[in-house]
């Protein structure tokens, strides 16, 4: 369903085509049920934080009380939910609201069926990385501190002035958190290990030993 | 607990050392002061808030590996930043009440020579401020008259929710442990409309539109309110309403030129502390007036 028809082509039924047209057109009004995915909530429920999801009768108590849908619309914690919910999975893992929690957890707290939202919002966000749609925002931070071990780095400038403050030196302590990336696999996210994969001598050619 | 058991790892995390280090020299005076020993310990790295979003495995073992070294410390974390707060203390809980998970996450540490048996506790300093010093004793040794200054308090949304890992230590809906800190400095906590609202700082990379509509809200609220300046504990949210405060203006069309002040600044000239030794040099926003006001300096400004 990832392209749209060209006007050119013959169709095989007009009906067909207006429903595509609605379909296609600015938001997706009409759902269709063979685009859904009925195994989603399952794969959100295999993630840490999201086996309470079925859990949502949709009163909308979240989207009450969002900040962010306060100021943008297109976050809306229970249209997510049930978006969710209905198997809607390439519309939601490809999304950028999934990326628009700010995580206040104000919907998590009042949720009267504890669906713990804020947590379950980073089962889909995990999910949208395991499917290829990660924010490149967090390549960022990923390579921030994968090669600082902080967010920030502790370098000589910002120890000159913490030196002139008293205040003790800061290290930079990027082997263990490389460490644990590799062993959780989000290395493989990494812009280095993206780097070593398309490099030429990759071992493709000879003695390509698998590891 | 007595005076003498008050020793505690202290987690700076990846923003108070690098971006506000008044909150750090102040945090530094203040545990001093109360006779708390911080005790720093090189090897910590950043907690995993920012990877929660990419993957809660790697988090939880980045915030496990802080809670391993304390650990081995024989000692609790104290944290100064809500977000760290909120991420160690979170996967404290989750460590704590799930042994399948303690036994991944070692699994992992143990490469390092690491292992975490779940003994660690972690609070935020105006937490350990509350509890562990209490507001009498706060009270007792105020020194200089902050003269009922109407400030907004903003602690971060991490700093009690979510409540379950926190214990309910406040209420999360109606907190009063952060204005009860407030008050005892003899500064006046000041209500205002948005005070729930959160600063945005989480979706800063992703949207910088939203995030500023969110900070400027909640400082045109806390204009509003009549407050003279915010007053936090978390160097995120300070990011939001102080650093960016400028582009924020200019964003929106508003002026707000307020000052952002950490509680161990306002406690620390209460109990008698100079401007600099707290580090008001850093402070990008000015609290001049409120300083001549209160009189801790005259015409010619320390910061």
């Amino acid at each position: 369903m990832e392209d749209m028809k060209k006007p050119d082509q013959p169709n095989e039924g007009t009906d067909q085509q207006s429903v595509d047209e609605v379909t296609k057109s600015e938001e997706p009004k009409v759902i269709r049920f063979e685009d859904l995915d009925p195994n989603f909530k399952y794969e959100i429920q295999a993630e840490p934080s999201g086996e309470f999801i079925t859990r949502c009768y949709a009163c909308g108590t979240c989207t009450a009380s969002c900040p962010v849908r306060s100021i943008e619309e297109t976050f809306n914690p229970r249209r997510i939910i049930h978006m969710a919910l209905l198997g809607m999975k390439k519309e939601v893992l490809s999304s950028e609201f999934v990326w628009l929690c700010s995580t206040c957890y104000a919907c998590y707290e009042r949720c009267p069926q504890d669906v713990r939202i804020t947590e379950m919002m980073n089962a889909l966000k995990n999910l949208a990385v395991k499917n290829g749609y990660i924010h490149p925002a967090f390549t960022a931070q990923i390579d921030l501190i994968q090669g600082h071990g902080r967010l920030y780095e502790a370098d000589s400038f910002v120890n000159k002035k913490r030196a002139k403050a008293e205040l003790p030196k800061l290290t930079e302590l990027p082997d263990p958190i490389k460490a644990i990336f590799k062993a959780t696999g989000l290395y493989e996210y990494s812009t280095e290990a993206k780097e070593s994969r398309e490099s030429p001598q990759s071992g493709d050619t000879e003695g390509g030993s698998n590891e | 607990m007595s005076d003498a058991k008050r020793k505690y790892a202290l987690y700076l995390g990846c923003t108070v050392p690098v971006r506000a280090q008044n909150y750090e020299l102040s945090a530094r005076v203040i545990a001093k002061h109360f006779g708390i020993e911080f005790v720093d310990i090189p090897s910590f790295t950043c907690c995993g808030f920012p990877i929660k979003s990419v993957d809660q495995r790697s988090s939880l073992v980045m915030a496990a590996r802080n809670l391993a070294l304390a650990e081995s410390e024989g000692l609790d974390m104290v944290t100064l930043c809500t977000a760290c707060t909120g991420t160690q203390v979170e996967a404290n809980h989750q460590l704590k009440h799930d042994a399948k998970k303690l036994a991944e996450v070692n699994a992992i540490l143990k490469k390092e020579d690491l292992e975490y048996k779940g003994t660690v506790n972690v609070r935020h300093f105006a937490r350990v401020l509350y509890e562990d010093i209490g507001i009498e004793r706060i009270k007792q040794d105020i020194k200089v008259d902050l003269q009922s200054l109407p400030v907004a308090g903003h602690p971060g949304c991490h700093f009690t929710k979510p409540s379950e890992a926190f214990e309910n230590f406040d209420d999360p809906e109606n907190p009063h442990v952060y204005d009860d800190l407030i008050n005892a400095t003899g500064a006046r906590s000041n209500p205002y409309s948005e005070r729930e609202l959160c600063c945005g700082g989480a979706i800063l990379g992703i949207r910088v539109d939203v995030a500023y509509a969110m900070a400027g809200k909640k400082l045109q609220s806390v204009k509003d309110s009549g407050s003279e300046a915010m007053i936090l504990i978390c160097p995120f949210c300070n990011v939001m309403y102080e650093q960016n405060q400028k582009k924020i203006e200019k964003e929106l069309e508003q002026e707000f030129a307020m000052p952002c002040i950490y509680y161990t600044q306002l406690l620390g000239l209460a109990l008698g502390y100079t401007p600099d030794e707290l580090g008001f040099k850093i402070n990008r926003v000015k609290p001049i007036k409120i300083l001549e006001r209160i009189g801790v300096i005259s015409e010619k400004p320390a910061c």
